[in-house]
């Protein structure tokens, strides 16, 4: 198996579309995205048959790509003894305020979680242990770990098991009757088309940021400050549902709250440190909530408390880490180094240690998340997706929220004993030469319009939409609350937008690349807009607030809602599904 | 501003196919300039902050700064990359040091 380098940016840019050279290549098993999911999908698909011709299309370079490409510094899940898989969804039903979630998937992922974390360890991967040996726990379910290799160390094992194409970002699926036989890319340094035809597909390109404007987002050099990788835009996403593949629940979306002006994570001071979240006035915020869990309220409540406390005129808000022990507050910055250096910088570029002043939170943009919250792909317990052939793991998988990086892995596995059973059998149909010269020409139009096309740059329209989404689609700066006549206004918009692609232009490949991603960051923003409108109701408010409909509906809206894309005319419609318990128990709490 | 470039450490990885630095960034955006024979960030404004390259980099040549409007001139944090460690070296903007030193990979 190999790692394939990228080369460095070709200087030769086509003139013609006759310029481009195809790659095909042929698979059994291709993994769109080499990431927290696609690793494990990797090794295991090769456990199950080691003949079984494994690739990876990656965007980035494997090593550091993605989501886990700064580092981690913490398991959010892992069973402890005396707890079972049962509890854990319990738990996770109880984060997202009763659910609906998949239960179905959840108990599947968490039979699965522990082995796949131990993995990580056997792998390489330090968690933190107590003096007696037994792991760490720094709060009910989530391990502390020094994972500033954590990428590099899945990347490794990947390479062991697959051959990696890296710097070839992926811009459709290869269909074949309505079945995926592959996926497409544009190869961002030597400027070829790459076609990957395969007998199964499991995309796993992480979820979707930069949908939304940031609040740091400023003119000149800090433009993608965000929580999440900037570089994980939805493009898995778009491809399937530009394919007919039906999204679940991306209206419940991933806002957290963070560390403020520079996106670091919270819950590694206010549970792994016990740091109360206080406003200004200095009051324990959390305390309001007390009916609700308190300290241990669902993840949702827990995020929108300190919106909440500015919009009632007592922001700032703080985590409130004075006082904390010295040795205390270094562990505290490695967990930050682990994850976030860059955090650690901020703070010493504003001249704060922590023992003596408290660390500023506010609420993130909003990210599509299906590792995180609900949003991403139906899909079955095989992890496949609604068009046969296309599985999904991690983030792109949509239902069963609250994986991180244990559930990303754990479903890397599940998607690939699915796409293994799945693929049994199964032959690659002949190329479909049309359907690749037609991707070929969209993926390459924004280059090839020539220098004195007067058009749109990708950034701009990019800009357009964030700005778009986060005025009309519930952003931070709406304090994430939208209605039914922002949401249209939205969906005309975005309809706009959708009709300019005509002049978007790109001067290198760079840019082309960019080019297509926002494309796809507009073709998911309007899913998630469909999302928003169809849920008349407000279940997560953050997460998903209805000024109009400011209730919980459980006579309507105690279901999932769904989108579909019509492959042929691009029409999108919503509708719903039930919501089956299968672990019992009150919903509400854990 | 991130990522700087020290011009006078780097050498644009002379010899490679591929930067150490180009290698490793996430979002595509570190480049060689071939006439100088130096590394730079193609788009700053695009920059995750995520220090990739800033550890990639086997001279130390790149230092990752906070953009201004976000924090204070000029702290520094600076990654020493050991075989299954690494130090950290941060200097705030009053000129402390603390150093910060842990192991990132058990022995397998």
């Amino acid at each position: 198996m190999a790692n394939i380098p990228a080369p460095r940016a070709t200087r030769k840019l086509p003139a013609s579309l006759a310029d481009v050279e195809t790659v095909v290549v042929d698979c059994d098993l291709l993994i769109i995205g080499g990431g927290n999911a696609g690793c494990f999908v990797a090794v295991e698909a090769k456990k199950l048959d080691p003949d079984c011709k494994v690739v990876i299309m990656e965007k980035a370079e494997i090593m550091r790509s993605g989501a886990t490409a700064a580092g981690m510094d913490a398991i959010n899940t892992y069973i402890p003894p005396g707890k079972t898989p049962e509890d854990l969804v319990r738990w996770s039903r109880a984060q997202v305020g009763g659910g609906p979630l998949r239960e179905d998937l959840a108990l599947s992922n968490a039979r699965e979680l522990n082995e796949a974390v131990d993995d990580l360890e056997r792998w390489g991967l330090p968690i933190l242990r107590n003096p007696d040996g037994s792991i760490k726990y720094r709060g009910k379910w989530d391990i502390s770990i020094h994972g500033e290799q954590l990428k590099p160390i899945m990347a490794e094992k990947a390479v062991e098991n697959a051959e990696v194409y890296n710097r070839v970002a992926g811009t459709a699926l290869l269909m074949d009757q309505g079945r995926c036989v592959g996926a497409m890319g544009l190869g961002v340094r030597d400027g070829k088309f790459y076609v990957f035809r395969a007998k199964a597909t499991v995309c796993s390109t992480g979820g979707a940021g930069t949908l939304y404007k940031s609040y740091t987002a400023d003119s000149t050099d800090c433009g993608s400050q965000i929580w999440m990788c900037p570089y994980c835009v939805g493009s898995g996403y778009a491809m399937g549902f530009r394919q007919g593949a039906e999204l679940s629940s991306l209206e419940q979306r991933w806002v957290a709250t963070r560390t403020k002006d520079f996106c670091g994570p919270v819950d590694t001071i206010s549970v792994g440190y016990k740091a109360p979240i206080i406003n200004c006035k200095g009051e324990k915020v959390m305390a309001r909530y007390q009916h609700l869990g308190g300290d241990a309220a669902p993840r949702f409540i827990r995020a929108n408390a300190p919106m909440e406390e500015w919009l009632q005129g007592r922001g700032p808000t703080y985590c409130d880490t004075r006082g904390m022990a010295p040795e205390l507050a270094h562990a505290m910055m490695c967990d930050y180094l682990n994850e976030r250096p860059s955090f650690v910088l901020f703070l010493a570029s504003r001249g704060q240690d922590p023992v003596k002043q408290p660390i500023e939170i506010f609420g993130s943009d909003p990210y599509i998340m299906g590792g995180h919250t609900m949003g991403g792909f139906w899909v079955d317990l095989a992890r496949m997706t609604t068009v046969p052939g296309l599985f999904a793991a991690g983030e792109t998988a949509g239902g069963n929220p609250n994986k991180f990086v244990g559930g990303c892995a754990a479903e890397g596995k599940l998607a690939a004993r699915g796409a293994h059973a799945y693929m049994s059998g199964l032959e690659l149909p002949g190329l479909d030469q049309a359907q690749v010269e037609a991707e070929k020409a969209r993926v390459f139009a924004p280059l090839l319009r020539g220098k004195d096309f007067d058009g749109v740059r990708p950034r701009e329209m990019k800009e357009r939409l964030q700005r778009l989404m986060d005025e009309y689609a519930g952003g931070s700066s709406q304090f994430y609350r939208t209605n039914e006549e922002r949401l249209d206004y939205a969906l005309t918009h975005i309809a706009m937008l959708q009709s300019q692609f005509g002049f978007l232009k790109a001067s290198d490949l760079h840019e082309l690349m960019q080019a297509n991603e926002t494309m796809d960051r507009v073709d998911v923003a309007e899913a998630v807009v469909h999302h928003l409108k169809a849920r008349r109701e407000t279940r997560w408010a953050g997460w998903q607030t209805r000024m109009d409909y400011p209730e919980r509906d459980d006579t309507n809206f105690d279901c999932f809602v769904e989108t579909r894309r019509d492959p042929a005319t691009g029409e999108v419609t919503a509708f719903t599904r039930p919501y089956e318990q299968l672990v019992p128990g009150d919903r509400y709490t854990a | 501003m991130p990522p700087r470039i020290h011009t006078d450490k780097c050498n644009g990885c002379e010899g490679r196919a591929e930067s150490f630095c180009e290698e490793a960034c996430p979002g595509d955006l570190m480049a060689v300039d071939v006439a100088a024979g130096k590394a730079y960030c193609r788009s700053t404004l695009d920059c995750w902050d995520c220090m990739s390259c800033t550890k990639a980099c086997p001279r130390a040549a790149i230092e990752t700064r906070i953009p201004y409007q976000l924090g204070y001139h000029k702290a520094t944090l600076r990654p020493i990359m050991g075989k299954k460690q690494i130090t950290w070296k941060c200097v705030d903007i009053h000129g402390n040091e603390t150093t910060y030193k842990y192991r990132n990979r058990l022995d397998t």
